[in-house]
C-alpha cells in the first residue's frame, strides 16, 4: 500500500470544541494508525488475518478499555476520548476498531459494570493491557434481531453452572481467551457468565470466507456441557437490559468509528481527484465530482457534530439508547454510502488495495448489520418518537 | 544528567501558509500547531534515551505565550519530567536565545538540546547562540550522540561523510535525522502529563536585534511545457529566452 497520506476534514472546526488533551488523544491514535496500521493492513485484510501484534499498541494508545478506570489497567478517560479513539482506529480499519470496541464495550465494560470486585481484579488489567483478548456472545444462529429469543442456557449444578447453546457472528472468538457469554437461567432469566478458553465443552470455530472484516477474526461460541465456576456469573445485573446496556456502549463507539472510515474515504478521494487528469483537467474541476465531494464533506460535518453532542450527553449521562441508535444508524450509513461513492471518483483504482476505499467498503457491510442493523435502529426511533413498537 | 531540551510551536507541516498585516504577520487563522519535528523526534527522544540510560532528568523548555502550553503538554506526555514556559513574545532568535540562556545559566544544565532547526522559519541560530551566551561549545546538525560520563561523542553528517567529534559536558547541542526515532505517546504517557509541572516563568530583559520587513510565498507554479525528445534546439530556446536561466 502506498504511504498514508491521511488528512482529517475539519469543515466546522469542531477542534475549536475539543480540549487539549481530547486533541492529543486523537493526534497520537492518528500517529500510531499512520505507522504501525496503515503499512500492513491492506496484507492483512487480502489474507484474512487479524494482525494480533498490534494489541500491545492498541492497548498502548488506549484502545482497551479507555474509559475503565485506572485502578483496573483503564485509562480513565471520558467518553469523547473513548469516541475519538474508535474514530481514528477505525480510519485505519474497521476490524481493528472491532477489535477494540468489542474488548472495550462488550468485555470490559460488563465485568466493570455488573462484576463484582473478584471479576474485575481477575479480568480487567489483562484485558487492558492487550495480554488477553475478549469475545461477547449475544447473537445465536438464530436470534440476531430478537436477541432475548435466545436458548442459550444454563443450570445450577451446585457447585458450578452447567451452559448449553451457541453463539455465532463473535468477533475475535477464534483467539479469544475470555468470552462474556448471555445466557438464560433454568426460569428464563437472562445472566452474563465469564467463559475461559480451556474450560472442557468450550469451543471456538471460525467462520471462514467472509467478504467483509477480513482482518479480524470471526467465530461461533459453542458449549457443550461447559462447567462454568458459579465465582464466573456476573452479579449485578441480569435481564435483557444487561447485554443491551453493553451494546449502548459498542454503539456509541460505532458511531464515531464510522466517521473515522468516511473521512478516510473522503480524503482519499479529494486528493485523488486533484490528482487524477482527465480530459486535460484534474477530475476535481467537473460539476459531478464535486457533488460528490461536496455531500461527502456535508454529511461527514453533520455526522461529527452529532457524535460530539451525543459524547456529551453520554459524558453528562444522559444519553438514550434511542440516541446512540440514530448515531449508530446514521453515522455507518452515511461512511457506507460515502464509501462508494469515493470508490467512483478513484474509477478503476478504487477496486484495488492500492487505496484503503474497497476495504472500507465491504467493512462498513458488516459495521451497518452488526450491532443492531440498519433497520432495527430505524424501528428503534420510530418506535421512540410515535410510542408504538412495530419490531413484531 | 540533567538535560534541557528546547522545543518550539511550529504550524503542523500541512498548513496553508497566508500572511497578515500587509504581509508583515503570518496568518495563524485555522492553523493547527505540533512540536517542532526535530526538536521533538530527534532532541527530546535522545535526551530521554539519555536519561534513561544513565539517570537524570529531561526539562522541556519553551518560549512563548499560554496558547504553546498545548505542545508542551505534547513534550510531557512523549516523557520529559517537567516543563518550563519562558513567558516571551518571541521575535528574533537572539531575542528568544537570550531568554534561554538567561534562564539555563542559574540551572548548570549538563546538555542543552535544539532541534537542528525550526521547520517554519529554518534560522538554525538560537542554538549557536545560547552556546555563546553561556560560553559554552556548541555542536550543530549532530546525527548521534553516545554519552560516556560526562564524556560525549558526537557525530555530524558533512558533505561525503561523517565527522566525529568528542566534547565535554556541558554543552549545547543541535539534533538532525539520525539521532534517534520518534516516539508516540502512550495513555499512560498522556495521563501522567496532566500533572507534570509546567512553570511560567517571567521574561527578563531583551531586545530583538532585527526586524521582519516583510513576508513573501515563493511564486506559484507555471504550466509545464513538453519539449519533444527530438528537438534539443527548441529547449535550448525556451531556457535562454523565455525562462532565462541561461
Amino acid at each position: 500500500m502506498s504511504s498514508d497520506r491521511f488528512q482529517a476534514p475539519d469543515y466546522y472546526q469542531i477542534d475549536d470544541l475539543l480540549t487539549d488533551e481530547h486533541k492529543l488523544i486523537r493526534d497520537t491514535v492518528r500517529e500510531w494508525v499512520k505507522k504501525e496500521v496503515s503499512p500492513i493492513i491492506e496484507e492483512s485484510a487480502q489474507k484474512a488475518e487479524y494482525p494480533r501484534h498490534l494489541n500491545k499498541g492498541i492497548a498502548e494508545v488506549g484502545g482497551f478499555g479507555p474509559y475503565i478506570p485506572t485502578e483496573y489497567g483503564g485509562a480513565g478517560l471520558d467518553q469523547i476520548s473513548y469516541g475519538l479513539i474508535m474514530q481514528e482506529l477505525e480510519r485505519g480499519d474497521s476490524g481493528v476498531r472491532s477489535a477494540a470496541s468489542v474488548q472495550s464495550s462488550l468485555v470490559m465494560y460488563p465485568i466493570y459494570q455488573y462484576g463484582n470486585e473478584e471479576q474485575r481484579n481477575k479480568y480487567l488489567p489483562k484485558l487492558a493491557s492487550g495480554e488477553w483478548v475478549g469475545s461477547f456472545g449475544l447473537t445465536e444462529p438464530d436470534h440476531g434481531s430478537n436477541p432475548s429469543g435466545m436458548i442459550s442456557n444454563f443450570k445450577d449444578e451446585g457447585d458450578h453452572y452447567l451452559l448449553n447453546g451457541a453463539k455465532m457472528w463473535i468477533t475475535n472468538a477464534p483467539i479469544c481467551d475470555v468470552a462474556v457469554v448471555w445466557a438464560k437461567n433454568e426460569s428464563g432469566r437472562i445472566h452474563g457468565l465469564i467463559v475461559e478458553r480451556g474450560m472442557e465443552g468450550f469451543t471456538t470455530p471460525e467462520t471462514h470466507g467472509k467478504w467483509s472484516l477480513r482482518a479480524s477474526r470471526t467465530g461461533e461460541l459453542v458449549f457443550d456441557n461447559v462447567k462454568v465456576p458459579k465465582e464466573n456469573l456476573l452479579p449485578n445485573k441480569s435481564g435483557l437490559g444487561a447485554p443491551l446496556g453493553c451494546l449502548d456502549s459498542a454503539r456509541y463507539g460505532i458511531a464515531w468509528g464510522a466517521v473515522g472510515a468516511a473521512m478516510d474515504c473522503y480524503d482519499s478521494a479529494l486528493r485523488y481527484s486533484k490528482e487524477r487528469l482527465q480530459f486535460d483537467k484534474p477530475i476535481a474541476s467537473f460539476q459531478l465530482v464535486q457533488k460528490k465531494l461536496a455531500e461527502m464533506i456535508t454529511e461527514i460535518t453533520k455526522a461529527q457534530l452529532l457524535n460530539l453532542r451525543l459524547g456529551q450527553l453520554k459524558n453528562e449521562g444522559k444519553a438514550t439508547t434511542q440516541q446512540i441508535s440514530m448515531a449508530k444508524r446514521n453515522n455507518v450509513n452515511m461512511a457506507l454510502e460515502i464509501a462508494r461513492e469515493a470508490r467512483q471518483i478513484h474509477g478503476g483504482m478504487g477496486i484495488t488495495g492500492e487505496y484503503p476505499i474497497m476495504r472500507h467498503m465491504m467493512n462498513l457491510e458488516s459495521v451497518i448489520t452488526y450491532e443492531g442493523t440498519h433497520d432495527i435502529h430505524l424501528l428503534i426511533t420510530g418506535m421512540d418518537v410515535t410510542g408504538e413498537s412495530a419490531f413484531r | 544528567m540533567k538535560i534541557l531540551v528546547c522545543i518550539s510551536k511550529v504550524p503542523d507541516t500541512t498548513a496553508k501558509i497566508a500572511f497578515t498585516e500587509n504581509n508583515t504577520k503570518f496568518d495563524t487563522n485555522g492553523v493547527q500547531f505540533i512540536v517542532n519535528p526535530y526538536d521533538e523526534w530527534y532532541a527530546l527522544v535522545r535526551g530521554l534515551e539519555i536519561k534513561e540510560a544513565q539517570g537524570g532528568s529531561v526539562t522541556v523548555l519553551n518560549v512563548g505565550g499560554a496558547e504553546n502550553d498545548p505542545t508542551i503538554r505534547k513534550a510531557l506526555a512523549i516523557g520529559a519530567d517537567d516543563a518550563v514556559r519562558i513567558n516571551f513574545e518571541a521575535k528574533d532568535a537572539l531575542a528568544t536565545a537570550t531568554q534561554i540562556a538567561e534562564f539555563a545559566k542559574a540551572e548548570n544544565y549538563d546538555m542543552v538540546l535544539f532541534g537542528k532547526e525550526t521547520i517554519d522559519y529554518n534560522g538554525s541560530q538560537v542554538g549557536g547562540m545560547v552556546a555563546a551566551l553561556l560560553d559554552q561549545p556548541f555542536i550543530s546538525n549532530a546525527s548521534k550522540l553516545e554519552m560516556d560520563g560526562n564524556k560525549g561523542k558526537v557525530e555530524r553528517d558533512i558533505q561525503g561523510g561523517k565527522e566525529v567529534i568528542e566534547v565535554e559536558a556541558p554543552f549545547v547541542l543541535s539534533a538532525a535525522k539520525g539521532m534517534a526515532e520518534a516516539r508516540i505517546p502512550n495513555m499512560r504517557g498522556i495521563m501522567a502529563a496532566r500533572t507534570k509541572p509546567l512553570k511560567v516563568v517571567e521574561a527578563s530583559a531583551s531586545a530583538d536585534a532585527t526586524e521582519v520587513v516583510s513576508y513573501e510565498l515563493p511564486p506559484a507554479k507555471g504550466d509545464v511545457k513538453l519539449v519533444d525528445a527530438d528537438n534539443p534546439a527548441e529547449l535550448l530556446e525556451l531556457l535562454r529566452n523565455e525562462a532565462k536561466i541561461i
